[in-house]
């Protein structure tokens, strides 16, 4: 099993990053859904415009853990700019690669991100 | 607790008996001859390919004639399917049409579906909300146009024990002949063809406690089926291939050793299964999958909402347990397992499963340390799950079945 996986992605899936809820976010993103077997929330923390406190919290594979807590210590501390630009891609490199069966759920990560952000705009526009 | 290793996986396959390796050595260097040889090497390889059929046949209350030995639990199915399909096609009553449940393994569902291509008509039984098929449900699907039908005896997923007896009935009165898929029921329960009265059984070595890659089918005497190799003739004609001897001494020996323990081995299994089951039941929002009565003893399959199998498995494995789950996160779009779905589980409900299957190995001290160890793992996912934070704050979860989903 674990074979499957780089030892930063299990490590990443043993002990993740940023994992938690977070009361008083600015943005939220959820995307996936519980069928699929992935759903992830992405929380943050606005100040200035750079993201200053970021959680997750994950319901998925090995893969989808991992993802959430990579992609929540990219994007800790980037202006908002810089964190949209984070691509799917970039998680799976940081990671050392995913298993190609793995993309689906990998991908969700770097779209939560987003999606909290366009949160936070909308809000901020609003 | 310190470290174990413990292996929960025994559907999947099990430990070969040092008993079943010890058989079969010799026939790897000093009797290696081909049963098909007339010198003093053949007749030494057929006589151990003979003596292996007699305790497969004992084991199952059937005659030495009526084993057919096979590459495994997926070519026994697949013999007895297209086999019986093909030959009742081919006599005069031309019939048509097959059938199966909806929770058999993919060596029977797949095989079933392929005959479509060859002119048959499929149909699947449902099995009820506890896995279990009801015999009215299935007396819709056989008719005068049934040449097969096939009802496993015991579920490879849920452990679920099938009516089969009844089946074979309701089979033989519509003059259709009866498969069981009997692969995962094979030194888990008595077997016994004539009470069953079924024409065909699978089943295969390695589940257990015999080598991988061997199996057998049993075939009613006077059943006919159509061979699906061409070649050599062997095994009456129904499995062309020099005999696979050492995997067969090792499937004969693995059987005898059933067959002698099981009564030994079933209220041991079981009471260890119960105690695994009574400790996970104890978790918030933890339920047991499939009948709790008619169900192998050997089985407990769980699930656990809020948590996904695959990570579930992943935790376990880290502290040197091994199991397995209805969740494969895998394919484009995630389905959880059919076996599961039949039961009318949510696909978010069904990924949350965790399959525990015992063998006769399993001790007291294996089931304790993953009874430490399961909710530990349960609660570590739980905490990061936002499904699970939606439950506690009790609201619902979507299942979205079809569609609309962003991955
Ligand atoms: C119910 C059932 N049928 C068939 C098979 C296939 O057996 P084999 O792997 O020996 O081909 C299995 C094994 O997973 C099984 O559990
Ligand atoms: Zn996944």
């Amino acid at each position: 099993m674990a074979g499957t996986y780089t030892e930063l992605v299990m490590e990443h899936f043993k002990n993740p990053k940023n994992m938690g809820q977070m009361e008083d976010a600015d943005g939220k993103g959820e995307v996936g859904n519980a069928s699929c077997g992935d759903v992830m929330t992405v929380y943050i923390k606005v100040k200035g415009d750079r993201v200053a406190d970021i959680k997750f919290q994950t319901f998925g594979c090995v893969a989808a853990v991992a993802t959430s807590s990579m992609v929540t210590e990219l994007a800790k501390g980037k202006t908002l700019d810089e964190a949209m630009k984070i691509t799917r891609a970039d998680v799976a490199e940081k990671l050392g690669g995913l298993p190609p069966i793995k993309m689906h759920c990998s991908n969700l990560a770097a779209d939560a991100l987003h999606a909290a952000i366009e949160d936070y705009r909308k809000k901020a526009s609003e | 607790m310190t470290r174990m290793d413990v292996y929960l996986d025994n559907s999947a396959t099990t430990k070969v008996d040092q008993k079943v390796v010890e058989a079969m050595l010799p026939y790897f260097t000093e009797r290696f001859g081909n049963p098909s040889s007339i010198h003093s090497k053949g007749v030494e390889a057929r006589e151990a390919v003979e003596r292996a059929r007699e305790q497969v046949a004992k084991l199952i209350n059937a005659k030495p004639s009526e084993i057919v030995f096979t590459s495994g639990g997926t070519e026994s199915d697949n013999l007895a399917i297209i086999g019986a399909a093909k030959a009742a096609n081919s006599d005069e009553s031309k019939r048509n049409a097959v059938v199966c449940s909806n929770v058999e393994h993919p060596a029977v569902l797949n095989t079933c579906k392929d005959l479509v291509a060859s002119g048959f008509s499929f149909s699947e039984a449902k099995v009820n909300s506890e896995g279990i098929l009801k015999t009215s449900e299935v007396q819709s699907h056989i008719s005068k146009q049934t040449a097969v039908a096939s009802v496993m005896l015991a579920n490879n997923e849920i452990g679920t024990i099938q009516p089969v007896a009844a089946v074979a009935k309701l089979c033989h009165e519509q003059g259709a002949l009866m498969h069981t898929d009997a692969v995962q029921a094979v030194g888990k329960i008595p077997i016994d063809v004539k009470k069953l009265n079924v024409d065909l059984l699978s089943l295969a070595s390695h589940k257990f406690h015999g080598p991988k890659g061997v199996g057998a089918l049993f075939i009613r005497e006077g059943v006919k089926i159509k061979p699906i190799f061409g070649g050599g003739g062997h095994e009456r004609g129904l499995r062309s291939g020099t005999e696979n001897v050492p995997g067969i001494v090792g499937l004969g020996a693995a059987a005898k050793i059933a067959a002698e323990d099981l009564s030994n081995d079933i209220p041991r299994m079981a009471a260890l299964r119960n105690r695994l089951i009574s400790g996970l039941s104890g978790l918030s929002r933890a339920f047991l999958n499939g009948s709790r009565d008619q169900r192998l003893p050997n089985n407990a399959n769980m699930r656990f909402l809020g948590v996904e199998g695959e990570a579930l498995i992943t935790l376990l494995d880290e502290e040197g347990i091994c199991a397995s789950t209805g969740s494969a996160c895998s394919s484009k779009k995630l389905r959880a397992s059919h076996v599961l779905l039949a039961l009318g589980l949510a696909d978010w409900e069904a990924h949350g499963s965790l399959r525990l299957t015992l063998s006769r190995f399993s001790t007291k001290d294996e089931i304790d340390y993953a009874l430490e160890k399961i909710p530990k793992a349960v609660t570590t996912l739980r905490r990061m799950s936002p499904v699970w934070a939606k439950l506690e704050r009790g609201e619902k979860i979507e299942d979205v079945k079809d569609g609309g989903h962003i991955h």
